[in-house]
C-alpha cells in the first residue's frame, strides 16, 4: 500500500481499495475461508467421508508435530508412528481401563507423549542426520513388540476396543459429525500453539539450530536442551493426533502402529511441505485420500499408482504442496497489487 | 352408508391385492436386487501378511465360476467387492465402513485376520450387518449371544486343543504334560482349550513354557520341558518356532508323545527344515484335504477343485492350502445364499447361515460336514487326527468332534 499509495486514480478508488484490501488481508481471509469450509464439509458429505476427514485431521496433528521437529528444527524422525501409538494407547487405556471420559484423555495423552518425546530427544540430540533417522527408525520398529509385551495394560495383540462418543447436549449431529468438530477444534488450538511457538524467541532458536547449530550455540542457545524440548513438543502434537485417531477408529492394536505408519507420516509431511505449518493440512489429506484414490484407479497395483503420484508430486512441487501454494500466493498478491 | 361400505371393501380388496403382490416379489436388504447380490470383503493384498491375499483371489474366482456357469444364485449375480486392508486394523475399519456405508453391501464375508476382525466386531454388530465366516481361528467368533451378527468358519483353536486332549486321555496312560505356547491371544486360546479339555485332570500338566514372537529360539524352554519329566508335549507354536522345537526335541533325545498344532502342519515350511526324520511320529489334526496328499489324487471333489483352479484361477498355486480353504468357504456361502432364496435381507442371511445342516463341502475331509444353529455359530467342529510318517501326513482314527458340540 505504501509503495502504491500515489498510484490509484481517484475514479477507481472503490474497486482499487477492495482489491488492495484483498491483497493485503489475503492470508486471514484464506484462513477464515478454510475454517468456514472445514465447518461446512460434514454437512455436505456422507458420514463415511466425514469419518475419513476426521482421520485426516488426526494425521494433520501428527504432521504438525513432525514438521516442527524435522522441518523447523532439522532433526530427522522416522519414529513418529511410535509417538502416535503412545498417544493412541494412552487414550485407549484411560478410556477402557479407568473409565475416563474421552474428552478428558486428550491432554493427558499429549503430555505422556511429550515426556516420551523428551526422553527420546535427550540422547537423540547428540545424533545427527542419518544416525538420528536410524535411531528413531529403531523406535518405530520396536513399538509393536513393546505394546504386545505389556499385555495387562495394552490388551496385547488383541488390542483395546473403544466405544464411539455420542454428541453431547442433544446436538443434532451424527456421532461422526460430532467427532469431526471435536477434532477440528483441537486441531485449531494446536495450529495456534505451533504458530505462537514459532513466532517468538523459541521459534528463532529452533530454526537457528537447524540452520547452523554451532552459530546458534555461540549466540547462547542451549542446543541440547532445545533439541530435546522440541522433540517433546513434537511428541505432544503427535500424541494428541494419536489420541483422536484412537477415538475415531474405536480400536487400538499393535498392528495398527507398524513401521509403515512412521514412513507414511514422513511422506505426508514432505509432500505437504515439511518446513511449513500449512503443509500439515495438505499432508493429512494426502495420507488419507491418495491411497484410496490409487486403489480406485487400479485394484491390481495400487501401490504403483501411489508411487507415481509421489514422484509426480515431488517432481512438480519440490517444496511440497505448501511451497507451491505460497508461490502461487505471492504471484496472486503481486497481480492484485500491480493492478491497483 | 352403503357407498362408504363399498369404499371400505374396495380399499380392503386393493390393500390385499397389493399385499399379495408384495409377498410374491422378493424382499431385499441393502445391496440386493433382482439382478445382483453385493458382498463386501477385506483381504491383505499388500503388506506383511499378503501371502493370505490368495484367499481373496480364489474366492473371487469361485464367484466368477458361479456367475458364469449358473448365472449366479437364484438368478442373481454375485458382485464380490474385495478391498485391500494390508492387515492394518485402522485400514480395515476404514474399508469396512466404505463397504457398508458407501458401497452398501448386503453383508461382509471372510474378512481376514484376528486383529482386523476385532477392530470391526462391535461396529458390525451395532450396525446389524452380518460378518460371515471370518478368516481366523480365534474362539471368540462363535458367540451368538453377545455378537449375533458374527460367525467364524474353521475349527477354532480351543476345539482343536480339546480334540488332542480327548485322544490323549484315552490313549496315553500316566500322561505328564508339558506345554510350549506362543505368548499371545492365539497361544492362550489353545492353552484354554487344553485346560478346559482336561477339566479336573489339569494336574496332569507338569510344566507350561511360553515364548515371545520376538524371541530368537525356544531351545531353553524345550530343555526345561524335558527336565520336568513330561512324556506328552503340546507344541503350540507358529511355523518358525515349530521347526526349532521339533529339531531341539530330537537333538536332546526327548521322546514324548508330540502334538503339533494345525497352524504348523506344513511339510515344506516346518517339517522339512526341522528334519523329516525328527518329525516322524508327530500327531496333529486336519479338517480339509491336503492338496498334495496322493490319497486324494483321484478324489472327484478334489478333481473339481483342480479343474476350477485351472480354468478360473490359473495363477493360483496348486500346492497351497489357502486355495483349498478359499474354495471351501466360498462353497459354504453359496449354500447360504441358495437357502436365503428371494428373501435377501441381512436378518435372513444371518438366519440361514445359522441354519446349515450336515452340509458337505468338496474340500473337507470325508465325514466332516458343516452344521450350525441359532445357538451354534461354529460351522466346522470336527477334525481328524493325523500322524507324520516321515514323508507325509497319514490320517488315522475316526473323525473326532469337539467334546460338547
Amino acid at each position: 500500500m505504501v509503495v502504491n499509495a500515489d498510484l490509484p486514480p481517484p475514479a477507481a478508488a472503490d474497486s482499487a481499495g477492495f482489491t488492495n484490501f484483498i491483497a493485503l488481508y489475503r492470508r486471514p481471509i484464506a484462513i477464515f475461508g478454510l475454517v468456514a469450509l472445514a465447518c461446512l464439509l460434514p454437512f455436505l458429505v456422507s458420514d463415511f467421508r466425514t469419518f475419513q476427514l476426521t482421520l485426516a485431521l488426526a494425521y494433520m496433528m501428527a504432521l504438525l508435530g513432525l514438521n516442527l521437529v524435522t522441518g523447523y528444527n532439522g532433526q530427522f524422525s522416522l519414529g513418529h508412528g511410535a509417538f502416535f501409538a503412545v498417544g493412541a494407547y494412552a487414550t485407549a487405556v484411560m478410556m477402557d481401563r479407568w473409565g475416563v471420559p474421552y474428552y478428558l484423555t486428550i491432554v493427558p495423552a499429549g503430555f505422556i507423549t511429550l515426556i516420551v518425546g523428551f526422553l527420546v530427544g535427550l540422547p537423540a540430540s547428540r545424533l545427527e542426520g542419518l544416525y538420528l533417522a536410524l535411531a528413531t527408525f529403531g523406535l518405530a520398529l520396536s513399538m509393536p513388540p513393546i505394546l504386545k509385551k505389556f499385555e495387562g495394560l495394552t490388551g496385547g495383540v488383541q488390542g483395546i476396543v473403544l466405544i464411539k462418543p455420542d454428541p453431547p447436549f442433544g446436538l443434532p449431529l451424527s456421532a461422526d459429525q460430532w467427532l469431526y468438530f471435536f477434532t477440528l477444534a483441537i486441531l485449531l488450538v494446536l495450529f495456534w500453539l505451533a504458530w505462537n511457538l514459532l513466532r517468538g524467541r523459541t521459534g528463532r532458536s529452533i530454526v537457528a539450530i537447524r540452520d547452523h547449530h554451532v552459530a546458534a550455540e555461540a549466540m547462547g542457545v542451549n542446543t541440547t536442551l532445545n533439541k530435546a524440548l522440541i522433540f517433546g513438543v513434537s511428541g505432544f502434537f503427535t500424541g494428541v493426533g494419536g489420541a483422536v485417531f484412537a477415538i475415531a477408529i474405536q480400536f487400538v492394536a499393535p498392528d495398527s502402529f507398524t513401521l509403515f505408519l512412521s514412513i507414511t507420516l514422513l511422506v505426508g509431511s514432505v509432500v505437504g511441505g515439511i518446513a511449513s505449518l500449512s503443509g500439515a493440512i495438505y499432508g493429512g489429506v494426502f495420507i488419507v485420500f491418495i491411497p484410496n484414490f490409487a486403489n480406485d484407479i487400479s485394484q491390481a497395483a495400487p501401490w504403483a499408482i501411489y508411487g507415481i503420484f509421489l514422484i509426480a508430486f515431488m517432481y512438480l512441487m519440490p517444496n511440497g504442496i505448501a511451497g507451491f501454494i505460497s508461490l502461487a500466493w505471492r504471484w496472486i498478491g503481486r497481480i492484485l497489487l500491480t493492478r491497483t | 352408508m352403503r357407498a362408504k361400505h363399498f369404499l371400505t371393501v374396495g380399499a380392503l380388496a386393493l390393500g390385499m391385492t397389493m399385499a399379495a403382490g408384495a409377498a410374491q416379489s422378493a424382499e431385499y436388504g441393502p445391496g440386493a436386487s433382482d439382478t445382483e447380490i453385493k458382498i463386501g470383503n477385506t483381504n491383505p493384498y499388500s503388506g506383511p501378511a499378503s501371502a493370505y491375499g490368495t484367499i481373496g483371489n480364489v474366492i473371487s474366482a469361485y464367484f466368477d465360476k458361479i456367475n458364469k456357469e449358473q448365472g449366479g444364485i437364484n438368478g442373481r449375480k454375485i458382485n464380490f467387492v474385495t478391498l485391500d486392508d494390508s492387515y492394518s486394523p485402522p485400514k480395515t475399519v476404514e474399508q469396512v465402513r466404505r463397504l457398508v456405508e458407501q458401497e452398501k453391501v448386503l453383508f461382509l464375508f471372510q474378512t481376514l485376520g484376528t486383529p482386523p476382525n476385532t477392530a470391526i466386531h462391535k461396529y458390525m454388530n451395532a450396525k446389524k450387518v452380518p460378518q460371515l465366516f471370518v478368516a481366523t481361528g480365534a474362539t471368540k467368533w462363535g458367540d451368538p449371544e453377545n455378537f449375533p451378527w458374527t460367525m467364524g468358519w474353521q475349527p477354532n483353536y480351543q476345539t482343536e486343543a480339546s480334540i488332542y486332549v480327548k485322544w490323549m486321555l484315552e490313549n496315553v496312560p500316566d500322561a505328564k504334560i508339558g506345554i510350549l505356547y506362543q505368548n499371545d491371544d492365539y497361544g492362550k486360546d489353545y492353552l484354554k482349550g487344553i485346560h478346559d479339555g482336561l477339566g479336573d485332570k489339569a494336574g496332569l500338566i507338569v510344566l507350561e513354557q511360553s515364548y515371545e514372537v520376538a524371541d530368537p529360539t525356544v531351545d531353553s524352554q524345550i530343555v526345561n520341558l524335558k527336565n520336568s519329566g513330561a512324556n506328552v508335549f503340546f507344541n503350540i507354536t507358529t511355523p518358525k518356532f515349530a521347526a526349532q522345537a521339533i529339531k531341539k526335541v530330537a537333538d536332546i533325545g526327548w521322546q514324548p508323545v508330540h502334538f503339533l498344532n494345525n497352524v504348523s502342519v506344513s511339510v515344506g515350511a516346518v517339517l522339512t527344515p526341522a528334519g523329516l526324520d525328527n518329525s516322524k511320529g508327530i500327531i496333529s489334526t486336519l479338517y480339509a484335504k491336503d492338496p498334495t496328499d496322493p490319497t486324494f489324487a483321484d478324489d472327484p471333489a478334489m478333481k473339481r477343485w483342480r479343474e476350477f483352479m485351472a480354468e478360473y484361477y490359473p495363477k493360483g498355486n496348486l500346492a497351497s492350502s489357502f486355495n483349498v480353504y478359499g474354495y471351501g468357504v466360498a462353497q459354504t456361502l453359496v449354500q447360504v445364499l441358495r437357502q436365503a432364496g428371494d428373501v435377501l435381507t441381512r436378518e435372513n442371511i444371518m438366519k440361514q447361515a445359522a441354519n446349515l445342516q450336515d452340509l458337505e463341502i468338496d474340500t473337507l475331509l470325508p465325514g466332516i460336514t458343516i452344521s450350525t444353529s441359532a445357538t451354534d455359530f461354529r460351522p466346522i467342529e470336527a477334525m481328524q487326527l493325523t500322524k507324520f510318517d516321515g514323508t507325509t501326513w497319514v490320517p488315522f482314527g475316526p473323525i473326532i468332534s469337539a467334546p460338547g458340540s
